[in-house]
Formats: C-alpha cells, sequence, structure tokens
C-alpha cells in the first residue's frame, strides 16, 4: 500500500529490554508490570510531541497479555499514561509477535484516513511472569491450537528447527550452522551498543563458538540451540505516527522524523503448513508490497530491521525480502554484508535475539530503530546512511509466517 | 524414609510405570515415616519436587503423553506427569505396609540395631522375601545380612546429601547377593542418573572412610598446635589451611559442622569397632559434643553454629573449650596469618580452580610453590596434603576401593574437591 498522503513517525522511545542477561533482572524479585511499562514508553514519546492533549488517538500493539499478565482490554490503559488521554479513542491490537506493526498499520490507517493527525502508538509484553515452558505454551498461542498437541514443548523454537533443519539438507549444516553462528555473533555485537538491548552488557568473548553449540534434542529441539533463539524479554516502545498536519502541531523539526513510504501488510492461512519450510513466503509477499510501493528495489536500502526471533529465521528472511537469492543467505552472512559495516547493515541494534523480544512491542522498536537510524539519533549504534540509499525497511513477523507487516522508511533531510 | 530417595523412587517408579510395555501394571510406592505429622510436609515436599523435575523433562514428557489427546500444554501434561507420580506413593506409619512389598528402600539414622529390628521384622512378615536397599554411609551391610538372616537379599546405597541433587552413590554390595540384584541396583542408580562408585563392604566405605581420617588428622593437628598456640587459633589455623592452602570448597572445621559435629562423631563410633588397627576417636570432638556444640544445618540448607560461627554463610568465630564462648576471627586472624606465612601466589580460591581447564596442572603448581617455601603454612599444608593422598591409598590396599580413581571421584564428586586426594604433585 502507498500512502495517500505523507505520513511520518517521530518522537521514538524503548524501555529496557528486560530478562536473562540484563543486571536489573532478578528472577525471584518483583518486577515492573505491564503498566510501568506503558507509562514509561508513553509517556517519554508525549514528552517529546508536546504533550497528551496533542494526541487524536492512540493504539496498542499486545500480543498475549491476557495469559502473561492475566489482563486484557489494553487500549483503556491510555488514559494511565496522561489524564488529557482519557476518553479519546484507543483500542489493542493482536496479530502474534507482529503485534507492534499491526498497532503502525493501525495508526498510519488512521492518520490516511483523516480520523487522526496524530496518533500514539505503543508496543508492548511482560512475558517473564512465567516459567519459559510455560510461556511456551502462551505463545504457541500464535500458532494454530489444532495443532499444538503434534508441536514440541518449546512450540515456535520446535517450528524453526524444523525449517533449520530443511535449509541445512538444502545448503548444507555446517554452512548453515556457521551463519547462524555469524548472525547470533553479529547481533550481540550490535546490542553492545545500544544501553535498553538485553544482551548490553553480554561479555562473552567468542561469541561464535557459543553460537556453534551442539543444539540438544533431549532437552531443546533438534538443530535450535538455546543462543539461536531469542530470549523471554519484558518491555515497552512508543512512537509517534504523524500527518503534515500533525507534524506541524508537534512542532517537531522534519530532520527529526522519518516518512514512511511503503507498506506491505499480508496474512496467511493460520490452518496451512508451509508448502517449502526454508521460503518465508508472506515476508516475500509483504516486503515485495512495501518496497514496490515505495518505488524502490531492496538494493536501495541503507539498512533493514528483519523478524530474527530465530537466527534462521533472520537468514531466510533476508532471501524472502530479496537481498539474497534463494538458498545464498547463508553465503550473504558470512561475507559480512549484514555485519553493521557491511553493504546492507541489518538488525543494527542487536534485532529480536540481542535487543530482545516483548513480543507485542517489536514491531514498534523495530520502527524506532530505523527513525533512529535515519535521523542520527542511534548514538554509539549509529550506522552511516549513504546519500544515495535514504531508505530502511522493518519487517514484522507474527507466528510462523503468518502475519506479517513491512514498512519502508525514508530519510526526510 | 529420606525425602530425597522417596523422590528419587518415585521417579523411576513412575517412568517404568509409563513404558508402554508396563500399561496396565500395578506400581506403588509405600513411603513409611513414623511420625505422623511429617506426613504432610513430606508429601508437599515431593510435589514441589516433583513439579520441578516435570519442568526439566518436559520435551520428554511430551512423547510420553503423546498418546493422550485430552493433554495439549505442556502445563497440562506436567499437571498430568505429577498426578501419575503422586499417584503412586502411599503415605503411612505403618511398617506393616512392607508386608506385601518387594523392594524395600530403608533410609533411618545409621542405627545398625534399629535397621537389623527393621529388616527382621520385615522379612519374617513379607512372604515376597523383598531386596532390601539401605542407605547408610557407614554400617557394614554384610553385618546387617547376617544378624537380619537377609540370605543376601540386602545391599547398600550411599547417597550423598542431598539425594535428589547430589550426583554421587556409593553402591555396596555382598558377595552372597544374586546377581540379579545388584544389576538391578546399578541400573536403578543409572536411571537416577547418579555417578556410581562401587565400595567394598568394609565400615564408612570410601567417603567417610576418608573423611573421618581426614577429619581425625586436623583434629589431632589442632591439638598438637595448641602446645604453642591457644585451641581457638589452632583450630582456625587448621581450617584456614584445608580451605585456602588445599584450595577446597570449605575448610575441615566447617566440613564437619555442615555434617554435624554429633554426626561426625557418631559415625566415627559405627566404624570405630570395625577398625583393627586404628583407632577412629577424638577426644577433641567428644569435648566440643560434651559442651553441646553440635553444628548441621537450618532447613534451608544454611550452616548452623559449631566448632565455628556463622554470618552470611562464611565462619567468622570459633568456639573456645576454655572460654565457653565464641572468639571472633579478627582477634587474632592477623597473628595467626603471620604465623602461617604469605601464601603463595600460585595458590588460588577452590571457586576459581574448580573453572580450570586442566585443574590438577593448576593445582599442581601450587603445591610445587609449597615445596619450595620453608613457611609453617606451606609445611602444614604439603603435610595435609601428603596424609589425605596416604588415605586414599590406603582405601584401596585395605579393599575399600577398587581403585585410586575410584577414591579420587568420590572426593571429586561427593566432596567437590577440585583435585583427587590421590595424585603425584603433593609426594
Amino acid at each position: 500500500m502507498k500512502p495517500s498522503k505523507k505520513i511520518y513517525m517521530i518522537a521514538g522511545y524503548n524501555t529496557i529490554s528486560l530478562g536473562t542477561g540484563r543486571k536489573e533482572f532478578n528472577p525471584r524479585k518483583e518486577r515492573p508490570g505491564l503498566e510501568h511499562y506503558i507509562k514509561e514508553a508513553g509517556q517519554a514519546t508525549l514528552k517529546m510531541i508536546g504533550g497528551a492533549t496533542l494526541v487524536d488517538e492512540g493504539v496498542v500493539g499486545n500480543f498475549m497479555a491476557s495469559r502473561f499478565n492475566k489482563q486484557g482490554h489494553l487500549g483503556a490503559f491510555l488514559g494511565m499514561i496522561d489524564p488529557e488521554l482519557r476518553f479519546k479513542p484507543s483500542i489493542r491490537v493482536e496479530g502474534a509477535c507482529a503485534s507492534g506493526g499491526l498497532a503502525l498499520i493501525t495508526g498510519i490507517k488512521s492518520a490516511l484516513s483523516g480520523s487522526a493527525d496524530v496518533v500514539l502508538a505503543i508496543g508492548v509484553e511482560v512475558q517473564n511472569t512465567v516459567k519459559a515452558i510455560y510461556g511456551a505454551d502462551i505463545l504457541a498461542g500464535a500458532g494454530w491450537f489444532a495443532r499444538r498437541k503434534e508441536g514440541q514443548a518449546y512450540f515456535f523454537p520446535g517450528q524453526f528447527s524444523d525449517r533449520a533443519g530443511a535449509y541445512y539438507q538444502k545448503i548444507g549444516r555446517d554452512k548453515a550452522r556457521q551463519a547462524m553462528a555469524r548472525w547470533y555473533r553479529n547481533a550481540i555485537e550490535n546490542a553492545r551498543l545500544c544501553p535498553t538491548a538485553q544482551e548490553f552488557e553480554n561479555k562473552v568473548a567468542d561469541l561464535e563458538a557459543q553460537g556453534l553449540t551442539e543444539p540438544n534434542p533431549a532437552a531443546f529441539t533438534d538443530h535450535l540451540n538455546v543462543f539461536d533463539c531469542s530470549k523471554v524479554s519484558d518491555g515497552a516502545s512508543a512512537i509517534a505516527i504523524v500527518t503534515e498536519a500533525g507534524l506541524k502541531r508537534c512542532g517537531v523539526e522534519l530532520k527529526d522524523a522519518v516518512e514512511v513510504v511503503g507498506i506491505g501488510h499480508a496474512a496467511d492461512d493460520i490452518t496451512t503448513l508451509p508448502a517449502d519450510l526454508t521460503r518465508l513466503e508472506t515476508i516475500a509477499f509483504a516486503a515485495r508490497q512495501a518496497l514496490e510501493s515505495a518505488g524502490i528495489t531492496a538494493q536501495q536500502l541503507a539498512t533493514v530491521e528483519t523478524h530474527d526471533c530465530f537466527t534462521i529465521a533472520g537468514i531466510l528472511g533476508l532471501e524472502a525480502i530479496g537481498l539474497a537469492e534463494e538458498g545464498q543467505g547463508a553465503d550473504f552472512v558470512l561475507e559480512g554484508h549484514t555485519a553493521r559495516n557491511g553493504k546492507i547493515p541489518v538488525n543494527t541494534t542487536g534485532g529480536l535475539i540481542g535487543w530482545g523480544h516483548p513480543t507485542g512491542a517489536t514491531g514498534v522498536h523495530q520502527a524506532i530503530t530505523l527513525w533512529e537510524q535515519l535521523t542520527g539519533k542511534a548514538g554509539d549504534a549509529q550506522i552511516q546512511i549513504p546519500a544515495d540509499k535514504p531508505y530502511g525497511l522493518s519487517v514484522n513477523m507474527g507466528g510462523d509466517d503468518k502475519t506479517v507487516v513491512a514498512i519502508v522508511y525514508k530519510k526526510t533531510t | 524414609m529420606g525425602s530425597g530417595i522417596l523422590l528419587l523412587t518415585a521417579l523411576e517408579v513412575a517412568d517404568q510405570m509409563l513404558r508402554p510395555e508396563n500399561s496396565g501394571k500395578h506400581f506403588v510406592v509405600n513411603a513409611v515415616d513414623v511420625t505422623s505429622g511429617a506426613l504432610p510436609g513430606l508429601m508437599t515436599y515431593i510435589r514441589a519436587q516433583v513439579l520441578k523435575a516435570a519442568e526439566k523433562k518436559t520435551v520428554k514428557l511430551r512423547k510420553i503423553y503423546a498418546g493422550r489427546p485430552e493433554l495439549i500444554e505442556n502445563s497440562e501434561i506436567i499437571e498430568a506427569y505429577i498426578a501419575d507420580v503422586m499417584g503412586i506413593i502411599r503415605p503411612g506409619t505403618r511398617i506393616e505396609a512392607a508386608y506385601d512389598s518387594t523392594l524395600v528402600f530403608e533410609a533411618v539414622s545409621e542405627n545398625a540395631a534399629l535397621k537389623t529390628a527393621l529388616f527382621k521384622q520385615i522379612n519374617e512378615n513379607n512372604a515376597n522375601k523383598p531386596w532390601i536397599f539401605t542407605n547408610t554411609s557407614s554400617v557394614p551391610i554384610g553385618g546387617l545380612n547376617s544378624d537380619a538372616s537377609l540370605d543376601g537379599r540386602i545391599l547398600g546405597f550411599h547417597f550423598y546429601n542431598p539425594p535428589a541433587v547430589q550426583k554421587l552413590v556409593e553402591l555396596i554390595t555382598i558377595e552372597s547377593n544374586p546377581a540379579e540384584m545388584k544389576e538391578f541396583a546399578l541400573q536403578l542408580a543409572k536411571n537416577m542418573r547418579k555417578i556410581i562408585v562401587p565400595s567394598n563392604d568394609i565400615a564408612g566405605f570410601i567417603g567417610n572412610g576418608h573423611f573421618m581420617r581426614d577429619a581425625l588428622y586436623a583434629l589431632g593437628e589442632a591439638a598438637n598446635l595448641s602446645a604453642s598456640m591457644p585451641l581457638h587459633e589452632a583450630i582456625y589455623v587448621m581450617n584456614t589451611l584445608s580451605q585456602d592452602y588445599l584450595m577446597r570448597p570449605m575448610g575441615i572445621f566447617q566440613l564437619i559442622d555442615y555434617v554435624g559435629v554429633d554426626v561426625v562423631r557418631f559415625i566415627m563410633n559405627v566404624m570405630n569397632p570395625h577398625m583393627a588397627s586404628e583407632n577412629l576417636h577424638s577426644p577433641l570432638l567428644d569435648q566440643f559434643y560434651d559442651k553441646g556444640i553440635k553444628g548441621g544445618q537450618f532447613a534451608n540448607g544454611s550452616q548452623k553454629d559449631g566448632i565455628l560461627k556463622y554470618e552470611n554463610g562464611r565462619p567468622v568465630a570459633v568456639y573456645s573449650l576454655s572460654d565457653s564462648a565464641y572468639i571472633a576471627f579478627d582477634t587474632f586472624k592477623e597473628k595467626a596469618q603471620q604465623w602461617l606465612g604469605p601464601m603463595p601466589a600460585e595458590t588460588i580460591p577452590w571457586k576459581n580452580l574448580i573453572k580450570a581447564a586442566d585443574k590438577d596442572a593448576t593445582a599442581a603448581l601450587a603445591f610445587a610453590a609449597f615445596k619450595q617455601q620453608t613457611t609453617a603454612g606451606c609445611r602444614l599444608a604439603l603435610s595435609y596434603a601428603r596424609h589425605s593422598r596416604q588415605i586414599g591409598l590406603n582405601l584401596v590396599s585395605d579393599g575399600v576401593a577398587a581403585s585410586a580413581a575410584d577414591v579420587n571421584t568420590v572426593l571429586l564428586t561427593g566432596f567437590f574437591h577440585a583435585y583427587g586426594p590421590v595424585n603425584d604433585f603433593v609426594v
């Protein structure tokens, strides 16, 4: 979908991604809840745009607060952020791990429809309320429940383990494992440059050796180890989606905004199995839609935020987006092209594996990373944006390639 | 019955019950404890531990319960497993529950007379001629076998505390054990995922055979040193030496406290009648015991005050027999350290040594440094380590352990030493 008028994103803010790896995280002690994260992220964005009175609507992306936190009705938390938001339209949207992306799409559609010039979009998830073995049950809700019984204990790691196994068959296990370990290394090294990242304090010296740890089928999955997986995370991200009028209303300069120039949004049939485990067809569809609507090719992108819930998802994502030919994703990574000094830096603040994966917040976090990179606000994680490639692409996936939101952002000045 | 042993047994029986080939068979674990009031707490503990075990092996449990379509989520499978395990256990206070059993796992105190009386009663009333596995750290099995007229249907399991966590098991068999009983015991221990070290049926076996003699050596050395310094300082010196110089997880007096002054004394008393050429007895330990100094652990595993006093898990004072009071380390520590002399830089804390790639080579560097020094600390450390080594060698020559490697395995896995006592670098 090509936006019918100019839409911008401004004033992004991420809380920390809390979970194992962060020094603040202690599973035996009480931790902040949904309210804390929603408030911290929401208030920070409101402060940057000039206050709650300027907001027309709110949208909250969240996957499973109903089970992780026994809390539904998240749209009605908007008024808790600031009393000025009470009685303003607000909804919660859900599309598994693409819930954050759906919050963005929903906000964009509100702005395009004319119903709002300033939308506060928040993504949030608090998952460390249960042990991982029970969290796996909750997250399995992103798949078709009728297949839960035949799935593995760690359901989604099991799904992507099967994809990894198929990819091993296709390109050779050793090369695939090496590329997955390199993906892990890149993710952690990027996260070390971002103070809010869950792996910011990771001190492991030989990350690739750690990434090459042999999978343990008896305790986890056949083809993935724990380093191939994003961690359990708590966190929230907030950003404002504005029209030109909204930008003026907030008094934010154009240089501090990114323009949304291309949108892809696709949902596949959740009851069907992938025809080819080595292809992410919905990502391919949505990314193509986003790039075509922006009028660019993948080769014109300066940077990409892709949904690496698992290292194999990151590599297959490169192929689906069109950055690498089919079956060449591993080589593309091993040749260094996705590193922060490569030809297309990917997941420059660590992605889901390095920054963290508070599921409902991830799509918004991706948008914020691209907003930071394209406006020069990424701090130590800043990469160079070539003048002839002023674009960034985010790809946010829900379930096993079932709901995908892809957005192309353009540097404004 | 010991809670840890009940847990391990129930988990193993449940695993057997859930095998397809055992479908329809009836499995029961009678959990007999003479104290009725202890049973609810025991069952609460078992349930909590089964939950932890189930959470760790959910990958396997999903396969085991694949044929139960109503069990879909991990949480449902975990609850089903807990229900199955708890359904096997029949808690009670009456020994008659063992009259129909085919296998009896006993875990009463280290009291040979009590064990014998129990076994006799069960044996005389049970037509199944049950196998009896006794949990003991010191009581000879042969004596129990003959005194209770068991015809070889008894063998020993020496679990280390807590049995549910500690990996080491000493398996003590006797010649008259049926071959299939020994095989079953070995497989059972393997299924419990234990490190199994065979020990011959000599009182104390390998673990206490080493520990009791090691403790006696330290008690004796402290008594000797008390000729030239106050006893409480001598105890501090020997505790520091055995922890810091020998790079062990805790000093010998802390270990005595951890096990319990009364328990150590009791085990020595159990072992001593079986020792022809040794006297496993410490008058110094008797003196602490007579003063009511017992040590031991609280329910959460933290140490009670004993010969040493503890704050936040660390010893901070030592009991003075002459003053009938604890004397803080801080009041004499500096003087004692000066007496020991500077500790060589090659000596590293146990927590670092245990992580070393080559622990023996790293420890050897420290002992090589000791040999180059003439300080009291280095001299005593070498003597201590050499004595520890000799205890290990004697356990082999006396036929308790099959090999020096078995002695080392027990000290490495049961006592968490970073290097085995039988090594070349202390010679």
